[in-house]
Formats: C-alpha cells, structure tokens, sequence
C-alpha cells in the first residue's frame, strides 16, 4: 500500500483532488495506524499456529516412561567379545576386556594419540574418570553416538593404535580407542558418552541409574 | 555496459521488472461504483488463506491411517497445544468460506455478472466452486467418524449408480472392494492436494477479473454512473472493513457456537456396522443430498443433482439479454428470488429428515432451479433484446 501519493501517477480526479482526499499527514497516520493494527493481529494469530508445533504432552510421556532404568544380563559375554544394547533409543556398546585390552589402555602410545586421554570432558559419570573410562576395567559400556553429528559409530580395531578395541564412525571417519576417547584431529569433538550404569550383581548391569553419582543423567553429559 | 543498474529503480525492480507495474495495476485497478456484495471476493480470500494455512499445521498431526486418523484427530483436540484452535478454524472455516461463496455466486447471478465479456471469471469461479465441495466432502471424510464414514458410503455409492461402468469405477477409485484405510489415504491426499490446486485457480480467477474489470451494477438503472475509483486506497478500505465483520462473525462462530454446526455422531470412531440414526449432511452440500433423495431413481438422482450445477455452466449462453441487473429485468427479479428461495429450501430439506414434506418440498425446489435457468432465463433475454433491438452492449458477436 502506498502511504503518499506518486507524483508520477496522475491523480484519478485531479478536479475534486482536494475535496475528496483527506490531508497526506492524517492519511499518512491512518494507513501507518491500519497496517500496524492488521500486522498485529496477524502476529497474533501466528501464536496458535507455532505454538502447536511445541512438543506435545503424549510425546513427553512417552520419553519419560523411556527414562526407565534396564538391566542388561553380561553373563554370557566372553573375554573379549561385546554387544549392543538399545536403550532409550540410543545404542550402547557393552565390551568384555581381556587383560591385554586394560593394558593397551594406558598405553603411552595411545595416550599420546588422544584428544582427551584424562576424560575432563564431562562425557561420563565421576566414577568412571579413571585410565579405563569404566566402573570396573573389565567391562567398558559407551554410548555409541558419534559426538560429530550422531551417526552410530562400528566397533572395530583401530590399526594405528594398540589393540585396546575401538570405534569407527562411518559417517566422517572420527576413530575413538576401546574407551570411547576420540583421537587427535578428528571431526568428532569429545569421547562418546558413558551412561549413568551401576552392577546389580557380578553379571547384571543396570543402565540409567548410577549409584556412585546419582544426579547423572544423560542430560549432564557436554555433548551426545 | 548496458545492464548496469539505473540509479532511479530500486533492487527488486530492476530484477523483477514486471512487478511495478504490476503492483500499479493493482492499485489504480478502476472501479465501477460497486456495492457491498463485492467485497465476498475479499472475504473468500482470507476464509481460504485461513483454511490453508490452519489446513496444513493439521496435516502436521493428522495420521491418514484408519487405525490411528480419529485418535490423531482427538489429539489434535485434546493434547496438541492451540490444536483445538487450529482445528476450530479449519471446521469452523468451511462454513464462513461456503456461506461468503454462496453468497459470492448468488450476487453474481443477480447482477449477471456472468455475462459477456465476463464468461471466464463466472465459468472459472464455478470449477473452483466444484472444486471447494469435493475439498470439503474429501476433508470432512478424514475424521473417521461415524459420518465421516457413513458421508462417504453415500457419496461413493452414489458413483455406483453410473451404468455400466458405476461399480468398477467405485471400486478403482476407492482402490479396495468396500471404504477402507487406502480410501482415507487417497481421500487425504485429494483434500490436501485440492487446496494447492484451488490456489491456482483463484490466481486464475483474479486474472480473468483484472482482464475485463469488475461488472457495474449502475447501468441498467436509471441513473448510470460510469465513474470509476482506484482499487488502492477506496476499496482496499472497503474490503478491510468488509473481512473485520466477517472475522467477527468468524470468531463468533468458532468461540460462542462451537456445538452448531457440528455433529455429536462424528465424535464416535466409524463402525461399519452401525449407521447413524439421522445421518444427514453438511449444510454446504445439503441441496445436493436432498436432490439424490428427491429422485426415486438412483441414476436419476445422480443426474439432476449434476445436471443441477452443470446448468450454472451454461448461463452466459442461456441468458444473452444486454441487460444485467436483475433488480431492472421483472421477470429475472422475480426468477433469482424464487431461486434463492428454492437453494434455501434445499439446504432445509436436506437437512432436515427425509419426510413427504421435506421430499415434495426438495421436488418442488428442483424444478424452479431448472425451470428460472432453462425457460425464464431465455424468455426473459429473448424479450429484452427484442426491446432492445439489436443493440447488445458489451455482448461478444
């Protein structure tokens, strides 16, 4: 809408010009006034629009009652075999370490290839900032959601490295150690994430609930 | 160098030339002296802007899935937030668009506004007419309720009734034997597909309105005006002042009467088993329901309910008077009332139970909707252009 007349436009009735127009400065306020009132309430009526587009409460309640803690059974899981668990939705890597794997662990080789070799990074729960990245050295359990952009990294031996294990994501090739520590120079910022987890039992790990921190969730990690 | 910019047009001008002027035509548009039956136009546009935009945040959360589309419906209710707002306009909407368009086409027939040079805008208005009911029923299927579903069984059974072909049509067009989940999705698709292709056409509309101008009801009368204003800003006023009243009626609907125009049977999920009691229609599509009742013919009443709006097709060519304006034209004046009259009739007898009284009434309605179209539209433009000699202003040869 034009708030003056173009001069350039001749005017439709230049004989009753005067008479039929009100003055430029109260039409100015009046059009000024109409387009700031109508731009209001289409704001307004914006508001039911993208507010339906807010999480719903059925969906919260479902992601809630997925908070539910799982007890993962380890009992048949040899020396140096491992599996993956869904939980949550996301996928967690449950490894078996032989005793050469805790030591290429702390290898200094392999400590010297990593980006965050002491776990400052809040990737994990207290308990388990120590030279294994675990609750108990045997076993390491890391969530396997690659800290770059959320592809699901492989478990696979790292060549360049001492045979502690390790992950490959697929996506843009970020390689982590038997630990989840992601190496030097790669696309993926911090380690993979360890889950709040304490042991029921020798053979029973129970995901989503620690005992040692018990305010850890996966919502205190830095990044997932 | 030749494409360098002139300094006197500004950025978007200078890339998209064609749209000053075309903003320019739009403002300095000339008006005839209109009055306010023609700000329905205007209406029309916000009620579908509004139907398409509140149509879309519900495909959102809508599931065309016969298993989980009435619970996705009921969420959309109960526990999207603002859902019920959203959904309130959009079923709240098809009234206030159907109730302006009816509106819309009955000042055009009044005021022969489909007459030469003007055949595209009324022929153009009434495909987007046909359009906007097949949108509505395929929309009002969605829901999966008891009329939903029952309103679907009808109208496709209706498609049965074509000779020969009727029942592999159905069956090809429902793409299973009887109404089922690959029917809801198709019905979903078509509804959500229709309001893209109903944009299109109102563009089309608008453009064949802006080829030949706005019709002036003044002519015919004693006093012709043939002045003219600009579009931008006396009608842009009027128009705004035209779609506040209708927003507030608007509101009124879907914030005071919720309850009136919808049906407690479609809060119960569809059961192929059961029909509702007193299953009737929409109130948009009432005179039609009530021809296919008023027909003790299956095929018959397919015919007249389409022969009923393909007659509208055929009014530039029925009725060839100079004149337009039925409040000049007796014998017009008095066919658009009995018109009038006969529409609302149906509308009553359509919703209202299929007793004698309401069927003979329906009969009755039907043969003065095609006898004011068919004979007194003719007879009346064969005796004005016998008055009139020769003369045929603004008729094409």
């Amino acid at each position: 809408m034009t708030q003056k007349h173009d001069a350039s436009i001749p005017h439709p009735f230049p004989d009753e010009d005067a008479s039929l127009l009100p003055r430029p400065t109260r039409r100015t306020v009046l059009t000024a006034g109409s387009i700031a009132l109508g731009g209001a309430g289409a704001c307004t009526l914006a508001v039911p629009f993208l507010d339906s587009l807010r999480r719903t409460e059925a969906s919260s309640a479902a992601s809630t009652q997925e908070q539910a803690v799982m007890d993962i059974s380890v009992q048949d899981l040899e020396p140096g075999a491992h599996k993956v668990v869904v939980w949550q939705g996301m996928p967690v890597a449950i490894q078996h370490r032989t005793a050469d794997m805790i030591r290429a662990l702390e290898d200094p080789a392999l400590l010297a290839q990593l980006a965050d070799p002491q776990s400052r990074m809040k990737q994990q729960p207290h308990e388990a900032e120590n030279a294994h990245r675990s609750l108990r050295p045997e076993y390491g359990i890391y969530v396997t959601i690659c800290t770059h952009l959320g592809c699901v990294p492989d478990y696979k031996d790292i060549s360049s490295l001492p045979a502690s294990g390790g992950f490959f994501c697929p996506c843009h090739g970020s390689q982590f150690d038997g630990a989840g520590r992601v190496l030097r120079n790669m696309p993926a910022p911090y380690n993979l994430p360890v889950p709040p987890l304490h042991f029921v039992d020798d053979h029973t790990i129970r995901l989503g609930e620690s005992t040692l921190s018990p305010h850890f969730s996966m919502n205190s990690i830095q990044q997932l | 160098m030749n494409d360098t910019i002139p300094p006197s047009r500004g950025w978007l001008s200078s890339r998209l030339p064609f749209l000053k002027p075309l903003c320019r035509h739009m403002a300095r548009f000339p008006m005839p002296p209109v009055n306010l039956f023609w700000t329905l136009g205007a209406c029309l546009m916000v009620a579908f802007g509004l139907m398409f935009v509140s149509g879309l945040f519900l495909s959102l959360h809508y599931q065309p899935d016969l298993s989980r589309a009435f619970d996705s419906v009921e969420a959309i209710e109960r526990r999207v937030p603002s859902g019920w707002l959203i959904r309130s306009i959009h079923t709240g909407g098809v009234s206030m668009l159907f109730a302006a368009l009816y509106l819309h086409v009955g000042r055009g027939l009044w005021y022969g506004s489909y007459k030469a040079l003007r055949e595209l805008v009324w022929l153009s208005g009434l495909v987007m007419m046909l359009l906007f009911m097949t949108t509505a029923f395929a929309g009002y299927v969605l829901p999966w309720g008891q009329m939903s579903y029952w309103g679907a069984t009808v109208i496709t059974h209706a498609v049965e009734a074509i000779p020969g072909i009727g029942h592999g049509l159905l069956v090809y067009l429902l793409g299973e034997d009887t109404l089922g989940g690959i029917a809801l999705h198709r019905f979903f698709i078509l509804h959500f597909t229709l309001g893209f292709i109903i944009a299109t056409v109102i563009g089309l509309h608008v453009l064949c309105l802006h080829g030949t101008g706005s019709s002036n009801p003044t002519l015919d009368g004693p006093r012709p005006d043939r002045t003219t204003r600009p579009f931008a800003p006396f009608y842009v006023v009027k128009d705004c002042l035209a779609v506040c009243v209708f927003l507030a009626l608007f509101a009124i609907l879907i914030f005071f009467l919720p309850d009136l125009l919808g049906k407690l049977d479609n809060v119960i999920p569809a059961n192929s088993l059961k029909t509702p009691a007193d299953i009737t229609p929409e109130w948009y599509l009432a005179p039609w329901f009530a021809m296919l009742r008023a027909v003790p013919s299956r095929l018959g009443g397919l015919i007249a309910a389409s022969a009923s709006l393909l007659v509208l097709f055929a009014l530039p060519w029925l009725d060839r008077s100079p004149r337009h304006n039925a409040t000049y034209r007796p014998l017009v004046r008095l066919g658009m009332g009995l018109f009038f009259i006969a529409f609302i009739t149906l509308i009553l007898a359509g919703m209202n139970g299929a007793t004698p009284l309401w069927v003979w009434l329906s009969r009755a309605a039907m043969l003065v909707w095609f006898l004011v179209f068919l004979v007194l539209l003719p007879v009346s433009a064969y005796r004005e252009r016998k008055i009139t000699g020769s003369s045929t202003q603004g008729e094409t040869p």
